[in-house]
Parts: structure tokens; sequence; C-alpha cells
């Protein structure tokens, strides 16, 4: 039996990302990825869920500065795609479970994908 | 308590082609705590998509692996064909899935070879790899290319399968399947590859699900998940239904992908049964403007092309999450309680594709 697959895009305010995780983590559905995509200036991420190939996308834009809050005390795998943020593009992430620092992906040039492709590293959680 | 220490596994391995490297913390011989590190040959790709137009970057996602190469253009390719609405004939969605299932049956053969030699067993590796070559030797003859095919392109297929070659593969699939099942029946059976497996690197269910596990490895812990059940080519004509075993453990994705095996042979068998008369690709004309999360089944898992174009010849972003990336956090839950003579073949059996991740 064929599944007809759904995709919805939902914006989500930087303060109510984490609350939006947390519901639709107890609807059931999966973490399937975190991409960020350059928006002139600023980024545009997807923070992308599955349940049941009923895609769902919460779309959240943050300046090159903006501190992001780790989804990954919900989503405990969420930490390979937020390293990914912070080494290519130098989203600062805070509160990762398993922060690398900046050590994740080792490119020759520091936030190859980043807009500004600032040298600060404001990710470093102390 | 035993005094803890760190053993580095990789990024230079006996058993891995390619670079990933884990910090293994262990206590004696114990596996207490696994953390993972890659992007040794990161390059790039999905920056390349602002310099290529469209149309050509079909080729560039089809170098973002050697083994499922073809499943990256066609994933890629749906992507742009539903952002701008083109309809592909029926006759290219039944030669994208042949060339597919080709794709998974040489890439879980070439598993199976490296499987056994991550456990020693040398001549089961040379009788995968042997099968294999004449998987190879069928994408050869049909596509010109061994590992890059080159035949998907936005709007269809490049080139077709004649009818006399169809029918020469319809005739060779039985001998083949018998030689797989019979080379299936020692990793299903044999009691020195049961008694290497089981009860090792177990997932349950829910931690497979909740740590994102795609592919074998979340099928292998019993989570029914496969893209192909969304009907993408001609699985929706053809049918389909998920491989699944229960275990968790390193024995149930070794047997999932044994048994995937004989699903893409039957695939292909009914593919070319049912093998639509007509064109194999569309005009394609305008560029896309709009975005799309395209999404495929890969041997390894579910691949996500995220795809935005802006109306130009260029589009303006693509996100390619591939399924090892999905699959290195559940890979950290498996290793700890392993001995470090396991560690290779826990590794192994998440099927890690570092090309892929390293996109």
């Amino acid at each position: 039996m064929t599944v007809k697959e759904e995709q919805t895009i939902i914006d989500v305010a930087l303060e109510n990302l984490l609350r939006e995780v947390e519901g639709l983590h107890d609807d059931g559905y999966r973490l399937v990825q975190i991409g960020c995509t350059d928006i002139g200036g600023a980024y545009e991420i997807n923070y992308s869920f599955d349940k049941g190939y009923q895609f769902k996308n919460l779309r959240l834009t943050a300046g090159p500065e903006t501190e992001v809050p780790s989804i990954s005390g919900i989503y405990w795998g969420a930490f390979v795609y937020e390293n990914e943020m912070h080494d290519l593009f130098g989203i600062p992430v805070t509160g990762i479970n398993i922060d690398f620092k900046g050590t994740f992906i080792k490119t020759a040039e520091k936030y190859p994908f980043s807009v500004t492709r600032r040298g600060g590293d404001r990710c470093r959680n102390v | 308590m035993p005094e803890r220490i760190i053993v580095p596994f990789g990024p230079q391995h006996p058993v891995l082609p390619e670079p990933i490297h884990v910090d293994l913390v262990l206590e004696d011989e114990k596996v207490v705590e696994a953390i993972p590190s890659i992007g040794y040959i990161h390059r790039g790709l999905e920056q390349l998509v602002q310099k290529r137009e469209y149309t050509e970057y079909v080729y560039v996602a089809e170098r973002i692996c050697g083994i499922c190469s073809f499943i990256h253009a066609l994933c890629y390719s749906q992507g742009v064909e539903h952002i701008m609405g083109i309809e592909v004939p029926d006759r290219a969605r039944y030669l994208r899935t042949i060339w597919s299932e080709c794709s998974r049956l040489h890439s879980h053969l070439l598993w199976l070879g490296l499987f056994a030699d991550s456990m020693g067993f040398e001549n089961l590796f040379m009788r995968s790899w042997q099968l294999r070559e004449s998987v190879l030797d069928v994408l050869e003859d049909t596509t010109g290319g061994r590992v890059i095919q080159g035949t998907c392109k936005v709007g269809g297929v490049r080139r077709d399968i004649g009818q006399e070659k169809l029918d020469e593969m319809h005739r060779e699939l039985d001998p083949f399947e018998q030689k797989c099942r019979d080379l299936g029946d020692v990793f299903l059976n044999d009691e020195t590859v049961k008694y290497r497996l089981q009860g090792l690197g177990v997932i349950t269910k829910d931690e497979a699900y909740a740590l994102g596990a795609t592919g074998p490895t979340a099928r292998g812990s019993g989570v029914a998940m496969d893209h192909r059940e969304t009907g993408y080519a001609a699985y929706g004509d053809l049918g389909f239904k998920p491989v699944v075993e229960t275990a968790g453990d390193c024995y149930a994705r070794c047997a999932v992908r044994v048994k995937e095996v004989y699903a893409s042979i039957d695939i292909i068998r009914r593919a070319i049964e049912e093998m639509p008369e007509g064109p194999i690709d569309v005009k394609v004309k305008g560029t896309p403007d709009g975005e799309y999360f395209s999404r495929a089944e890969q041997p390894r898992g579910e691949v996500v092309h995220y795809l935005r174009g802006d109306g130009s010849k260029h589009l303006a972003r693509a996100r390619i999450r591939t399924p090892t990336l999905a699959n290195i956090p559940p890979l950290v839950k498996m290793l700890p309680g392993a001995q470090l003579a396991d560690v290779p073949v826990v590794v192994l059996s998440i099927d890690p594709c570092i090309s892929c991740t390293e996109r």
C-alpha cells in the first residue's frame, strides 16, 4: 500500500522554538534533519520532523549573531546537526549535549558557509 | 573501579575504507563511551549548487557517493521536477526503479563482503564481492558506468534499455537469486556468524526511533520505515513492503540487508515484466522557482535533498542530509557495552558511508 507523503512548513519564533519542538516530540515525531539556508545576511533554519511520512518543518529565521538554543535536550541525536550548523555556518548554538566546540567538521576555512565569514567563535559553551 | 583509557578508532582503520574517528573510552576491554568525529574530507558540494546550472548539478549530486550515486541523482531530479511541476514518463519511472534497485543490490553485496571481512570470514567476503561484480556488469551494460551511471536527468532518463537486454536481465535473475540465497543462507544460518553477531550492538525500537535512525539500522530494530512506501519512481505501481527484523543487534541489521537483496531482485523482476512502452524523458523548459524536501530510500536509509530555486538557472540552496549522518547518534548508543574487538563489527553494522556524510 502506498502512503501519501505530505509536507508542511510552519514559521516559528526563536522564543517558541523549544516549546514547538517539545510538542512534536510528544506527538511522536522523529527528527529528520536540521538545515540552514543563507537568505541574504541571515539564516533560515529548517527543523524537519516526520511521523508516518507526514513531513513537518519548523522554520526559524535568525541573524548571524543570534544565539539559537539547542534542541538536543529533547532530541538527543540533534547534536550532529547542531555541531554542523556551528562548524559550517558559524551559528552560535547554546547548550548542545555533545558540544565539539568547532571540531566536529574539520574545514580548511573557518565557517565556510557563513553569511558574514566572521572569525570570532561565539558558540563555545563555558 | 577499573582504570579508564581512551583508544582512538580511526580515522584510518583496516575496516574503514573512508575516514571517521571515534574516541573509545574503555574500562579494561569494554567500551563505556564513544565520541565520534567526522569532517576529514568535507567537500562543500552543497555550496556548488550556486555555481552550476540546475540541470548540470545532477552530475554533482551523483558524485556525492560512489555507491548510491544513482539514487542521489534520482532524489535531486525528483525534487527539481516537483518544484517545476514536471511529470516524468512512466517508462523513465520504471527505468529509474531498476537502476535504483541495482544500486541497492551492489551496495548491500559490497557491505556484506566488508561485514564478513570485519568478522574475519574472508571466503564469505570474496563470494559477496563476486556476486556484486555481476550487478556492476549489468549497470555497465545498461548505463555505460559501473560506479557513476550518468543516466538520470531532470525530466526523465538519458538512456533506455532495449527489450533484448531486458529479456536477458530477466533470464539471469533466477540463477542470480539462487546464488544470493546460497550466500544469504551462510549469513543467516552459520553458527559462527550468529555467535559473533547476535546480542551485539543492541539498540531497541524506541531508541532507534528517538535517535532518528534510518534504513536497515532502524528496520533491524523493528521500525517499519522505508521511503519506498511513499511510491516514488515506480514503487507505487509495483507495490512494496519494508523488510523488518526486531532484535536490534548486528545480526538483525545484517538479516535486513540480506532479505533486502532478495526484495530488490523481486522488484527488478516485476519492473521488467511490467515495463511500459513510451518515451523516456520530457523536454524541460524554464527555471525552478520554489522549494521542496525531496526524499528517497538509499541502501543506508532515507536521504533528503532540500532544494530551493529563485527563478534563476542556479538553485539558491541544496541541503543534503545523508543517511549515515542520521545513523551516527544510534551508533554512539550501540557501542557502550561492546568489547574493543567487536567495535569494527558494530561500526560496520550501520554501513557507514563517509563519502555521503562529507558531501
